[in-house]
């Protein structure tokens, strides 16, 4: 059977690995080609990249850094961060990236979703649906942001994630605002409302603190993979350590 | 002449499976080429590929690459892998496409709205590491654990009536061929260039293939 994914998330700014809490207080956590081959070796199952680099001077950064990557990590890659174009998801292809995950500007331009998935197949292109939950009476329902988070839309996640699925998205990375950086866990409620209603996989992400919240986005989240970043970059687990707490709780793991 | 060639017909990235074969066989000449001449001259041949079928096929009709294809798959040791898998056979699903009809059998799409034996939602596409059976032995298993994980992606699977093809299969939730093997042509759904290790193992056995027997070509599809 499909084994479940753990994904680490590198977040690469200015051609460096940090991780802050909501983009606040940058931590550097080393070169994004020895954090990858260290987490390949400990047997991560894809990783991801975002590209969270503010200045247009370094965005090219990320292409030199995924070609080094792939050219020493033989697991898949997926990048994210500024893609706006066709063209930005072709060049990002074309540097050895297997997948290309799509947030701001797919929510402009719905449009880019089915341009890019007609041409490369739809397994390539992953949508990134960043929720926050919408305070009030009612059932819960969750709103998406853009722009890292710092941006209201007025949409519904659910939809916009069943919208992006009909454009031709091959996946969604979920990522929960009101968790991200947190380390209380995920937000089950939301991953399970995505997973049990979508066709597409679905990757967990936001709030992991511990290696249980792991097992929990799976079994409690129904989730496909799940993404963490900062209980992996400073040493805190390995991803061999995930998993073997993950297969021990009867989960599919590749061990 | 190269010794080995990867088809390039434009459908994106051929940086992990050129960078795994060299890394398989550092000695010998590999070139990523769109050209149809150089594909001839090649030793042995490999086909990947990804994106949409249609589209695939008609990038192959645009580059000339056709007869080259052809012409590899009936002479060479020759390595399919994803929709490289998927183009050997007659048909596919996916836009109701003819493609190089090679193998016998078809290209189905996993059906929507499975569920496992747990009650669990079967996501399509299939992404993510599977175990792979070898259904049969093969010298491009060597050295492969039966049940290893490789990596998959695909919404798509090939569906053949000829069981003696099957090399590999793996569940989803039902079985599904993953793996054929036909003379001098062996092809996977999976990504070995992506598959770490066990990956990096088929890939090496397939430049030190030294197949028994050629796959013959229909005298109605040879050309002049």
């Amino acid at each position: 059977m499909l084994a479940k994914r753990i994904i680490p998330c590198l977040d690469v700014n200015a051609g460096r690995v940090v991780k802050g809490i909501k983009f606040v207080g940058l931590r550097d956590a080393g070169d994004p080609v020895e954090v990858a081959a260290r987490y390949n070796k400990q047997g991560a199952d894809e990783i991801t990249f975002l590209d969270i680099t503010a200045s247009s001077d370094d965005r090219d950064l990320i292409l030199h850094i995924v070609e080094a990557v792939a050219t020493q990590v033989f697991i898949p890659l997926t990048v994210g961060g500024g893609v706006r174009k066709v063209e930005d998801v072709r060049r990002l292809l074309n540097a050895g990236a297997d997948k290309i995950s799509i947030n701001t500007a797919a929510v402009q331009t719905p449009q880019l979703i089915a341009d890019a998935s007609s041409h490369y197949g739809s397994q390539c292109i992953v949508v990134a649906v960043d929720a926050k939950r919408v305070e009030g009476p009612g059932p819960t329902r969750w709103e998406v942001y853009t722009h890292g988070g710092r941006r209201a839309t007025g949409l519904d996640a659910l939809e916009w994630g069943r919208h992006a699925q009909e454009l031709g998205a091959g996946e969604i990375l979920l990522t929960s605002m009101d968790r991200d950086g947190t380390r209380v866990g995920f937000d089950l409620e939301l991953t399970r409302a995505f997973s049990d209603a979508l066709s597409i996989p679905v990757i967990a992400s936001g709030g992991v603190g511990s290696l249980e919240h792991l097992v929990d986005g799976i079994v409690q989240g129904h989730a496909d993979a799940v993404l963490a970043a900062s209980i992996f970059h400073y040493g805190e687990f390995t991803i061999g350590q995930a998993k073997q707490l993950m297969a021990a709780r009867g989960i599919e793991m590749r061990v | 002449m190269s010794d080995i060639a990867v088809i390039d017909y434009g459908m994106g990235n051929l940086h992990s499976v050129s960078t795994r074969l060299r890394q398989a066989a550092p000695d010998l000449e590999i070139v990523v080429t769109s050209n149809p001449a150089v594909v001839e001259a090649a030793a042995r041949v490999v086909f990947p590929g990804q994106g949409a079928m249609p589209d695939c096929m008609r990038e192959l009709e645009a580059h000339g690459l056709r007869e080259a294809v052809l012409e590899a798959a009936y002479t060479k040791p020759f390595l399919g892998i994803c929709i490289g898998l998927q183009m050997l056979f007659a048909n596919s699903e996916e836009g109701s496409v003819g493609c190089l009809d090679i193998l016998a059998g078809r290209v189905r799409r996993f059906a929507g709205a499975m569920t496992t034996a747990n009650g669990e939602r079967v996501k399509v596409p299939h992404m993510g590491w599977n175990r792979v059976r070898q259904v049969a032995p093969h010298p491009l298993w060597e050295g492969v654990a039966d049940h290893a994980h490789f990596y998959f992606v695909h919404s798509y699977y090939v569906e053949t009536t000829d069981l003696s093809m099957i090399a590999g299969s793996s569940d989803y939730p039902q079985p599904f061929t993953c793996a054929v093997a036909r003379n001098n042509i062996f092809a996977v759904q999976f990504h070995p260039e992506k598959s770490g290790a066990d990956g990096l193992q088929v890939l090496s056995n397939f430049v030190q293939w030294q197949p028994m027997s050629w796959l013959e070509r229909p005298r109605t599809l040879a050309v002049s």
